[in-house]
C-alpha cells in the first residue's frame, strides 16, 4: 500500500466515524461538532484527490461558516430532545430490517462482477491550477446553471424572511410630546348604563 | 483563458432572462408600494408572464436550438409547454387575487415574486437539456413552492404541509442526483443529447445504467406524484392555501412532464423497455390509488388530490407505448396524447381549483364536500360551470377530458397493450363516481348556508372562460391535439 491510499484510508476510517457519530449522538452540540470533523476529513479527501479547491471550499463554507451558524442555532434553541427521540424505540426494528434490506440489495447490486465502470484516470498536467479551471469553466460553460443557482438563493433568501419577519417590533420608549398633549377623551370614555335593579 | 470562448447565443433563452430581469425589478418595485392590495405589483407580475408570452411567440423557430454550451434547448415543444406555463400562471394569480385579499399574511409582494421564481423553474425544467439544468430547474420551482405552502405561517395545517412536502422533496431530489450520477458513470458525460448518442452508438454497461434508472425514475415518480411516491400529495393539496395548491396543482404538471420527456424520451430512450415496465407499474397502481382513495375523502381538496394521483398515473400510459418492441412507429402518437392529456390536466385542474377559490371567503375555506351542497340554488351559473369540469375530469363524453382519455387510450391500444386500456377504462369509471358525486351535491341538495358569492367581475368572467374552454375544446380537440403533435415532430 503505497502512501496516498494508506492516507486514504485514514481519513476514510475517520469520516465513516465521525458520520456515524453525528445521526449517534445524544447532545446537539456533539453532533454538530462531528458533522464539522466530517466535512474537514472531507477535504483531505479532496486534497489528495488534487482537487484543492473543493478541498478550501468545503472548509471554508461549510467548516466556517454554515456549521458554525448551525452550532449557534443548537445552542440558542432549546430543542427538547426526548420529543424527538420519542418513539426511536417502536420504530427501530422495522426501520432497521427495512435499511439492512436496501444496503444488502444494494451491495449485491453495486458488489456484481457486472457493475463495471471503467476507472477514468484523471490526468493533470502539472502547472494547472484547478482553481482556475472551476473558475473558467463556471462563467463560460456552466454559466447558466450558476445563474440559476443565484437565483434559487434569492429564493432561500425570500422565503426566510417572508416566513420569519413579523413587522418592526414596537418600541416601548414613551414619547413624552404626545403624553403633554394627551386629552381627557383619549384616554376616558363615559358610558351611559341603566340602573342595575337587583 | 478564454480564447475558444464564444458568447452564448441569448436569443433563445429571451423570455427566461426577460423573466428573471422582471423579478428583480418587482422585488424592488414592491418595496415602494403603499397599496395593502399589493395592485401594482400584482399589475407588474402580470404584464411580465404577458411579456414572456410575446417573447417566446415573438422568438419562436421550428428548429431546434442549443445554446449556453447544449445546456438550453429551445425547440417547439419547449415553446408550447412554456406558452401554457405562462398563460396558467395568469390565470392563477387571477384567481388568487380576492382569497390573497382576506388573507393579510399571505398577500404580500414576495408571493408574487415567488410564483414568478417558480416560473422560471419550470421554464428552465422545460427547456433543459443537461442533468444539471433539469436539476438546478427543479430545485428553484421546489423551493418557491415549499415557501409559498407555507406563507400561512400561522397556520398549523399549512406549515406541516410545508415540512412534509420540503422534507420528501429533498429526499425526491436526492434519488434523482443518485439516478443521474450513475447514468453519467456509465455514460461519461450529463448532456442529456450527447447521452443518447452514446447509448446509440457504444456498448455501455446496462447493470449501471439500469440501477441509475431505478433511482431517476423514483425520482420523477415523487415529482409527479404517482403511487408509490404519492404520499405527500394529499397532505399538501389539503394543507396548503387553496391558491397555492392551485398553483402547485397546475402548471407545475407541465414541467414534470417536460422532464420526464426530456429525460426518458431524450436521453435514455435506448432504455425504453427498462423505464416502459417500471412506469406500467406506477401507472396502473396511481390509477387504482388515486381513483379508489377520492372515493372515501370528504375533503374537496383531498378528493382532488387524490383525482391528480390518478390523472397522472394516467398521462403517463402514452408515455409507456411510446416504443413497442423496440418499434417506434407510434411514439409520435403516444407521447402527443400524453401531452394533449396533461394540458386539458392543467385547464381543468385550474377551472376546479378556480371554483373552490370563488366559494372561498374570509375565514371560510369551501374545502369540503359538504359547503357546495345546492350551489346550484345559490349560482346555477356557477354550479354549471363546476359541472362541467367535473364532467371532464371524469371523462364524459365531449368535454376535453373525455378526448383526452381516448387519444391516450387510443396510443396503448394501438401499441397492443388491451389490458392495460381495459384496467385504464375500469378505474375512470370508478373514478366518475366521485365526480359525479359532487354534482349530485351541488344539484339535488338543499344548501347548507345560503351566503350569496361574492367575487369579483374579472374572477367570474375568467372562470366562466375556463370552464366553456374545457366544452369548447371539448368539441373541437383537434386544434390542440395537432398543435401537440406538430410541436413534438418538430421536437423528436
Amino acid at each position: 500500500m503505497d502512501f496516498p491510499t494508506a492516507v486514504f484510508f485514514f481519513l476514510s476510517a475517520i469520516l465513516v466515524f465521525a458520520a456515524l457519530r453525528v445521526i449517534t449522538a445524544r447532545n446537539p452540540v456533539y453532533a454538530a461538532l462531528h458533522l464539522m470533523l466530517a466535512f474537514f476529513t472531507c477535504g483531505g479527501i479532496w486534497a489528495l484527490l488534487q482537487a484543492e479547491f473543493l478541498a478550501i471550499a468545503i472548509i471554508l463554507v461549510y467548516v466556517g461558516a454554515v456549521m458554525v451558524l448551525f452550532l449557534f442555532v443548537v445552542m440558542m434553541l432549546d430543542i427538547n430532545l426526548d420529543r424527538i427521540r420519542e418513539g426511536f424505540w417502536q420504530y427501530l426494528p422495522l426501520g432497521a430490517v427495512l435499511g439492512l434490506l436496501m444496503v444488502l440489495e444494494m451491495g449485491l447490486v453495486l458488489g456484481s462482477k457486472y457493475f463495471q465502470v471503467p476507472a477514468a484516470e484523471a490526468v493533470v498536467p502539472a502547472g494547472v491550477s484547478n482553481t482556475k479551471e472551476i473558475g473558467t469553466l463556471m462563467f463560460t460553460d456552466y454559466v447558466f446553471p450558476f445563474e440559476l443557482a443565484s437565483i434559487i438563493l434569492l429564493v432561500g433568501m425570500i422565503a426566510a424572511i417572508v416566513l420569519t419577519y413579523r413587522g418592526p417590533k414596537k418600541s416601548k420608549i414613551s414619547n413624552p410630546n404626545t403624553q403633554v398633549f394627551v386629552k381627557a377623551k383619549d384616554r376616558m370614555r363615559v358610558i351611559q348604563m341603566p340602573v342595575e335593579k337587583d | 483563458m478564454f480564447d475558444n470562448f464564444v458568447v452564448p447565443d441569448l436569443l433563445p433563452a429571451a423570455s427566461e432572462i426577460f423573466l428573471a430581469a422582471m423579478l428583480l425589478v418587482i422585488l424592488m418595485v414592491d418595496l415602494f408600494v403603499k397599496d395593502s392590495r399589493r395592485t401594482p405589483t400584482f399589475l407588474l407580475t402580470q404584464l411580465t408572464l404577458l411579456g414572456c408570452a410575446a417573447i417566446q411567440v415573438y422568438t419562436s423557430t421550428a428548429d431546434i436550438t442549443y445554446t449556453f454550451s447544449n445546456m438550453f434547448v429551445d425547440d417547439m415543444m419547449a415553446d408550447l409547454l412554456k406558452l401554457f406555463v405562462y398563460m396558467t400562471m395568469i390565470v392563477v394569480l387571477f384567481y388568487s387575487r380576492g382569497y390573497l385579499f382576506d388573507r393579510p399574511t399571505m398577500n404580500k409582494g414576495e408571493y408574487y415574486v415567488l410564483a414568478l421564481t417558480a416560473t422560471l423553474g419550470m421554464m428552465v425544467m422545460i427547456s433543459a437539456n443537461n442533468f444539471v439544468t433539469i436539476y438546478v430547474g427543479l430545485e428553484l420551482l421546489s423551493l418557491s413552492l415549499y415557501g409559498m405552502v407555507a406563507m400561512n405561517r400561522d397556520s398549523v395545517a399549512s406549515t406541516e404541509a410545508a415540512m412534509k412536502y420540503f422534507i420528501l422533496g429533498a429526499l425526491a431530489s436526492g434519488m434523482l442526483l443518485y439516478g443521474m450520477s450513475m447514468i453519467y458513470g456509465g455514460t461519461g458525460t450529463l448532456e442529456i443529447t450527447k447521452i443518447a448518442e452514446t447509448l446509440y452508438n457504444a456498448e455501455s454497461n446496462r447493470t449501471v445504467l439500469v440501477f441509475g434508472l431505478v433511482f431517476l425514475v423514483a425520482g420523477l415518480a415523487f415529482k409527479l406524484g404517482v403511487v408509490p411516491f404519492h404520499m405527500w400529495v394529499p397532505d399538501v393539496y389539503h394543507g396548503a392555501p387553496t391558491t397555492v395548491t392551485l398553483l402547485i396543482g397546475s402548471a407545475p404538471k407541465l414541467a414534470a412532464f417536460a422532464i420526464v420527456m426530456r429525460l426518458l424520451v431524450g436521453g435514455l430512450i435506448t432504455l425504453a423497455a427498462d423505464w416502459q415496465d417500471m412506469l406500467i407499474v406506477l401507472s396502473v397502481l396511481s390509477m387504482a390509488v388515486g381513483n379508489l382513495a377520492a372515493i372515501a375523502q370528504t375533503s374537496l381538496k383531498r378528493m382532488l388530490a387524490y383525482s391528480a394521483i390518478s390523472h397522472m398515473g394516467f398521462m403517463l400510459l402514452g408515455i409507456v407505448t411510446g416504443v413497442v418492441s423496440g418499434d417506434a412507429r407510434y411514439a409520435l402518437n403516444a407521447y402527443s396524447s400524453s401531452m394533449f392529456y396533461v394540458i386539458s390536466y392543467v385547464l381543468m385542474s385550474a377551472g376546479t381549483f378556480g371554483v373552490v377559490l370563488l366559494m372561498a371567503r374570509a375565514g371560510f375555506e369551501a374545502d369540503n364536500l359538504d359547503d357546495y351542497k345546492g350551489l346550484n340554488k345559490r349560482s346555477p351559473w356557477f354550479a354549471a360551470i363546476m359541472m362541467m369540469l367535473m364532467f371532464s375530469m371524469a371523462g364524459v363524453p365531449f368535454f376535453i377530458g373525455f378526448f383526452a382519455k381516448f387519444s391516450v387510450l387510443q396510443a396503448v391500444v394501438a401499441a397492443d397493450y388491451l389490458w392495460l386500456a381495459i384496467v385504464a377504462i375500469l378505474f375512470s369509471l370508478i373514478g366518475a363516481f366521485y365526480y359525479l358525486r359532487v354534482v349530485k351535491l351541488m344539484y339535488f341538495d338543499a344548501p347548507a348556508d345560503e351566503t350569496p358569492i361574492a367575487a369579483g367581475l374579472d374572477m367570474r368572467l375568467l372562470i366562466s372562460v375556463n370552464g366553456l374552454a374545457v366544452a369548447v375544446l371539448g368539441v373541437f380537440p383537434q386544434v390542440l391535439m395537432s398543435l401537440c403533435a406538430y410541436a413534438l415532430l418538430r421536437s423528436l
